[in-house]
């Protein structure tokens, strides 16, 4: 009986991470489809073509640049002024870090619409014109708070013992910083780079919210969508996909080794 | 770490951040709500206290309030019924696998939100597999659909905020010291008794983060009714969306906006209510 159960709850697993993976197989499926029409959403038939021209499609290069841009530039700024507010918050008590906490955590239960509209208000209220500055501000500001909770979760566990040590040894305070907070920190602030790299990539409403005439890779599917849906589409989507999970494997993989090696895995 | 002017430290490490919550969170939230209370056609709005917006808003959209509201709750169930085994199992019999199961429930989430909706109306579309099943074993007519009805659209927002779902109940199952649940089935709990008391009351934190992480957007989306269902489908999110943007009818929009986020709040604080865990919203 027992052992029953237990399969009954491998089954049931097994079938969620099918459901999950089920549409990922039809963009994966439908990228090497040959559609007669405007439309990707019968099969008509096997080819290569759309893989050996992935931007055939007029604006997929120009979008897809414009995201990784945004993407980049974001994150990057998204991941220093998160992890600031996070070595505030764990390392120092202050008046108004209740209040802080609390506008950390707003934002990430604010609708996606009202925010974009939020900061649409805000753009025609100060005449400033929408386009890839616009989606920056926005990015950045969206990423801020999952940037806080991830470094933040990080922090928390970190043993303070190793850098008393380090200034018991006669090390500064800028050194200690430098040479034993970071590099203890850092997987937790690449993690939460990847993070805010791979939301910005894929946000749509907040965008569309405040692009102006810019168009990045999410809003290029979104108009395509009304006209038509180029096998393209799905060579990117499934492009994105692959070098993504490629790049979290291999993480695991590392940390795995490192941690059958007895390094700490922190 | 650093001992000295320990008094501003803090407050300088806080500001280019806060600074620009402050400039592009609060800020815009406090022109919107003063253009919910403004009145006059695009371009030119002009505050009056105008709280008749409120109203109109309320009354001429209420059916999609009332839709976007029932959509997410069926959706979250939904998504709390297909990931509590799964975060369960990967918990419990993942062992040395753990992350590698992690990284499968969310490596679907890397394909751009928008394509894996258009899969969703490939899959779901009248010259599908599973509306032709459906329609052999006669629970859809012959003449049934799929796409452009409510089950379409519920099942998009199911899908697509499973993640929301599943990593916060992994997180607090994951926490469960398996000694515990030893120790009630020593105390001679059955499995089912020792899950009930125990394994389950442990991982309540983790099902509200889920459900409140799931239900908020998912009240708030517009893009699967959009793609997968017709104008009979659209909740509050299509209606702003279009307001702000087609219409241009900024202080409804605004309005629109405020009731919905006053509508999760007070759902949300609902349901801590009846979780028992008001106290879990502050760490969540």
């Amino acid at each position: 009986m027992r052992f029953l159960r237990r399969q009954v709850l491998t089954v049931y697993a097994v079938l969620a991470l099918a459901y999950l993976f089920l549409p990922i197989g039809v963009v994966v499926a439908f990228s090497f489809n040959n559609p007669r029409g405007r439309f990707n959403f019968t099969w008509e038939g096997f080819t290569w073509k759309n893989w050996t021209n992935p931007f055939g499609y007029p604006g997929v290069s120009g979008a897809l640049k414009v995201s990784i841009e945004i993407a980049l530039v974001s994150s990057f700024a998204a991941t220093v002024l998160g992890t600031l507010i996070a070595l505030a918050l764990v390392r120092y008590r202050f008046r108004g870090s209740a209040t802080t906490n609390l506008l950390i955590f707003i934002p990430m239960t604010t609708p996606e619409v009202v925010m974009g509209a939020s900061l649409l208000t805000l753009f025609v209220n100060w005449r400033i014109a929408q386009g890839f500055g616009t989606i920056l501000i926005a990015h950045i500001l969206f990423n801020i708070s999952y940037v806080v909770v991830t470094v933040r979760a990080r922090l928390v566990g970190f043993d303070r013992h190793l850098e008393e040590a380090a200034m018991d040894l006669g090390a500064n305070e800028l050194v200690t910083f430098f040479r034993v907070t970071l590099p203890l920190i850092m997987p937790g602030i690449l993690a939460a780079g990847l993070l805010a790299f791979a939301l910005s990539i894929d946000d749509f409403v907040i965008t569309y919210f405040n692009a102006g005439a810019t168009v990045t890779f999410p809003l290029f599917v979104w108009g395509a969508a009304r006209v038509a849906t180029p096998p393209q589409i799905n060579v990117i989507g499934t492009a994105i996909f692959v070098i993504a999970v490629t790049g979290m494997l291999a993480n695991i993989l590392f940390q795995q080794i490192r941690s059958k090696r007895g390094v700490v895995a922190v | 770490m650093l001992h000295r002017r320990k008094g501003a430290i803090p407050y300088a490490l806080l500001a280019p951040g806060m600074g620009w919550l402050l400039l592009f969170f609060v800020v815009p939230m406090w022109y919107l709500a003063k253009m919910s209370l403004s009145s006059g056609l695009f371009p030119t709005f002009s505050f009056s206290w105008a709280w008749g917006n409120f109203h109109d808003a309320i009354t001429a959209y209420q059916v999609q309030f009332i839709r976007s509201g029932e959509y997410a709750a069926i959706a979250t169930a939904i998504a709390l019924a297909v990931s509590y085994p799964l975060a369960y199992w990967i918990a419990f019999r993942g062992g040395r696998w753990k992350n590698l199961f992690l990284l499968l429930v969310i490596a679907p989430f890397f394909v751009t939100y928008l394509i894996r909706t258009l899969a969703w109306e490939t899959i779901l579309s009248d010259n599908g597999i599973i509306v032709h099943a459906l329609q052999d074993v006669h629970i859809l007519g012959s003449n049934g659909r799929l796409l452009a009805t409510s089950a379409a659209v519920i099942a998009g927002i199911t899908y697509n905020f499973l993640p929301f779902m599943v990593l916060p109940l992994y997180v607090s199952l994951e926490q469960v010291d398996q000694r515990l649940i030893e120790a009630a089935e020593d105390l001679y709990a059955s499995r089912a008794r020792a899950f009930a008391r125990v394994t389950l009351p442990l991982s309540l934190p983790g099902v509200f983060a889920g459900v409140l992480l799931t239900f908020i957007p998912a009240a708030g989306d517009f893009i699967n009714a959009q793609l997968l269902g017709t104008p009979r489908q659209y909740m509050i999110g299509n209606i702003i969306q279009s307001e702000f943007l087609a219409v241009r009818d900024y202080p409804t929009a605004a309005a629109l906006s405020f009731v919905l986020m006053a509508a999760i709040l007070v759902i949300v604080l609902a349901f801590a209510r009846i979780l028992g865990t008001e106290r879990l919203t502050v760490s969540a």
